[in-house]
């Protein structure tokens, strides 16, 4: 097994007027691939924040991330969003597809900033879209979709550039309990299909679905098991 | 990652919401095409101006009475007609002098009414000498011209501008027709052919001419009110200023005589108008910065409102550039948009305008219009494309 991040003695320190207060305090945890963690925690925990560490939206105060063998730790924006385009794939709780905007260019988005061509683009994304069983849905807007479709279309554009690491931020917190099944069993099999997926979930029966739990707590990580 | 790309994802926002990308623009449109307008209207009136003055004769040279200065614009001295020492001599004079000056001819005006069987017209009689209209470019264009004999026998002949003979006679036989002018039978010779309408000190329609010499008799003057010089082209204009000049300064005193050519006269009023233009211009200007003020506002907004847009498309690999040039091409591609409506406005307005009016659309205004509306979307839409490509990626996908 080869790591796709680590995480070493990570630190993200945020100051509110006076006071310092540590989000993340000493975080050290390596996810290698094929790993399906989740990442669970109640609010305020610090999981957010090591969500963002993780995707490389943000950066840590001190400490080392080594993403794909590289050091990631104090990129530049500029460089970061190179490096998210590249190696990650992102999927949230509220989708976060473009409105009035159809499908096909929904999943096509991430490979313009990756300066891929039109056609190529729309191939990839087309064949991206049939990857998640939405065949027939390419010139759907999401007001044209369900939620659960919508949140397809997400992966599906998670997906397209083929991440070392897809992240997901409670993917299920905005579908009905059936549709929150399908994408959790969607994100399964991705796994099966050699994926490196990273959950994070406030909710202990998602993250029962992942192979592996890192809780955390006040900033620290409380547990990690592996299943 | 490609312009082209960039420039196809602000094509697609603005067509996302047409109606407000329409409002934003509508203050560039107002702008620009009211400078094009604006500016139109000025310079055609500049050039109406000018044209009349050119159809009155081009390359005249006129010897008033008096003082006459042109140096304070319109408001300067006014020629001294009533106490004028001119006379018909020196205007035969100065057409023998030959040179510069191709012809020479003196003219009196007597206002006056003019009668024909129960009709009649209050106009201006000029009394003329035969080269009057050679100097004046004025066509007769039906019957004869006056004469050097009419003139030498002061005979009572008179010619007519076509208005006249159309307030007169109607549609009935005008040549060989005797007419009153102020109490003497005058007899129509011909009719000046019409030129349009009016023009600025002339008006060709209601024009009567009659030999100067019969205008001295009704007078009761010896003398003449002015001198026209018809100069032999635009360049031999000074050389014509200086010879008159030089035969008047035997003649008269300084004060008694001013020799003048309608191109200063011309070019005081066109500087004048110009002043006119530019201040509409610039009136209409200041609604193109209120339209450009108006496209920063609906970025500003639009920036908010896609603050999750501008955090998912960082997310997923857009750099700040990307994010500012994406949101710079929107406005400016907005204010180019407007600014292109407006000269199509702008352009088909003047058009209509000039069924009814002098306009005449200037490359400049159209350049300065299109130049200051675009200048506009990059200036206001800076700001707002920086503040979209300062945006945390975090708390843009945070934004509810």
């Amino acid at each position: 097994m080869s790591p796709v991040i680590q995480l070493t003695n990570v630190i993200k320190t945020y100051t509110m007027g006076d006071t310092t207060f540590n989000a993340l305090d000493g975080v050290t945890v390596t996810i290698q691939k094929g790993d399906f963690a989740a990442i669970v925690g109640p609010s305020g925990s610090g999981k957010s924040t090591l969500m963002h560490i993780i995707g490389i939206l943000d950066r840590p105060t001190s400490g080392k991330v080594v993403l794909d063998d590289h050091d990631v730790s104090t990129l530049t924006e500029k460089e970061a969003a190179i490096v998210r385009n590249k190696n990650l794939g992102f999927v949230f709780q509220s989708f976060n597809l473009l409105p009035r905007t159809s499908a096909v260019d929904n999943v096509a988005l991430p490979l313009i900033y990756a300066g891929i061509n039109k056609t190529e683009r729309t191939k990839r994304a087309q064949e991206a879209l049939v990857r998640v069983g939405l065949e027939g849905k390419f010139d759907n807007t999401p007001a044209q979709l369900s939620g659960g479709q919508q949140q397809r279309v997400a992966i599906a554009r998670a997906l397209i550039n083929n991440p070392s690491l897809i992240l997901a931020d409670e993917p299920t917190g905005n579908l009905d309990s059936k549709s929150g099944r399908e994408i959790l069993d969607f994100f399964k099999e991705l796994n099966r299909n050699g994926n490196t997926i990273v959950l994070v979930t406030h909710s202990p029966e998602v993250a029962r679905e992942a192979k592996r739990v890192i809780e955390i707590k006040d900033g620290k990580i409380e547990r990690d098991t592996h299943r | 990652m490609d312009i082209t790309e960039i420039f196809r994802l602000s094509i697609k926002a603005i067509l996302s919401n047409k109606l407000r990308a329409f409002l934003t623009m509508l203050g560039i449109i107002i702008g620009v095409s009211c400078v094009i307008l604006l500016v139109a209207v000025g310079q055609g009136l500049q050039l109406y101006i000018t044209q009349q003055f050119e159809s009155l004769g081009a390359n005249t040279v006129a010897v008033l009475p008096g003082t006459v200065s042109l140096e304070n614009g319109l408001s300067g001295s006014q020629p001294n007609f009533v106490g004028s020492k001119l006379t018909l001599k020196m205007a035969d004079d100065l057409d023998r002098l030959g040179g510069p000056i191709e012809a020479a001819g003196g003219a009196s005006q007597i206002p006056s009414t003019i009668q024909y069987k129960g009709k009649s017209k209050y106009t201006t009689v000029a009394g003329i000498t035969a080269n009057y209209s050679d100097i004046r470019n004025l066509t007769v264009g039906s019957g004869r011209n006056i004469s050097t004999t009419d003139v030498d026998s002061a005979r009572n002949v008179a010619v007519i501008g076509d208005g006249i003979r159309e307030t007169l006679f109607g549609q009935s036989d005008s040549i060989g027709k005797d007419i009153t002018i102020a109490d003497n039978k005058f007899t129509v010779i011909g009719i000046l052919e019409n030129k349009g309408s009016g023009g600025l000190g002339l008006d060709i329609n209601s024009f009567v001419a009659i030999p100067i010499t019969a205008a001295q008799r009704l007078n009761g003057s010896t003398t003449i009110q002015a001198m026209n010089i018809k100069a032999r082209s635009k360049e031999d204009i000074p050389a014509a200023i200086d010879l008159a000049k030089r035969y008047m300064s035997k003649q008269l005193k300084k004060d008694e005589y001013s020799v003048l050519d309608q191109q200063s006269l011309v070019s005081s009023i066109n500087s004048i108008l110009g002043i006119v233009t530019a201040a509409l211009g610039g009136i209409a200007a200041i609604s193109l910065v209120v339209g450009g003020i108006g496209i920063m506002n609906i970025m500003l907004v639009s920036v908010t409102e896609r603050t999750k847009e501008i955090g998912l498309r960082k997310a997923i690999g857009a750099k700040p550039n990307d994010i500012l040039i994406q949101f710079l091409i929107e406005a400016v591609v907005l204010s180019l948009v407007g600014g292109g409506i407006g000269i199509a406005l702008g352009y088909g307005g003047s058009l209509l305008i000039q069924r009814a009016f002098p306009a005449q659309v200037t490359f400049w205004s159209v350049a300065l219009a299109f130049g200051v509306s675009s200048a506009v979307g990059i200036i206001f839409g800076v700001a707002p494309a920086i503040r979209a490509s300062r945006l945390e990626p975090i708390e843009a996908l945070r934004y509810e």
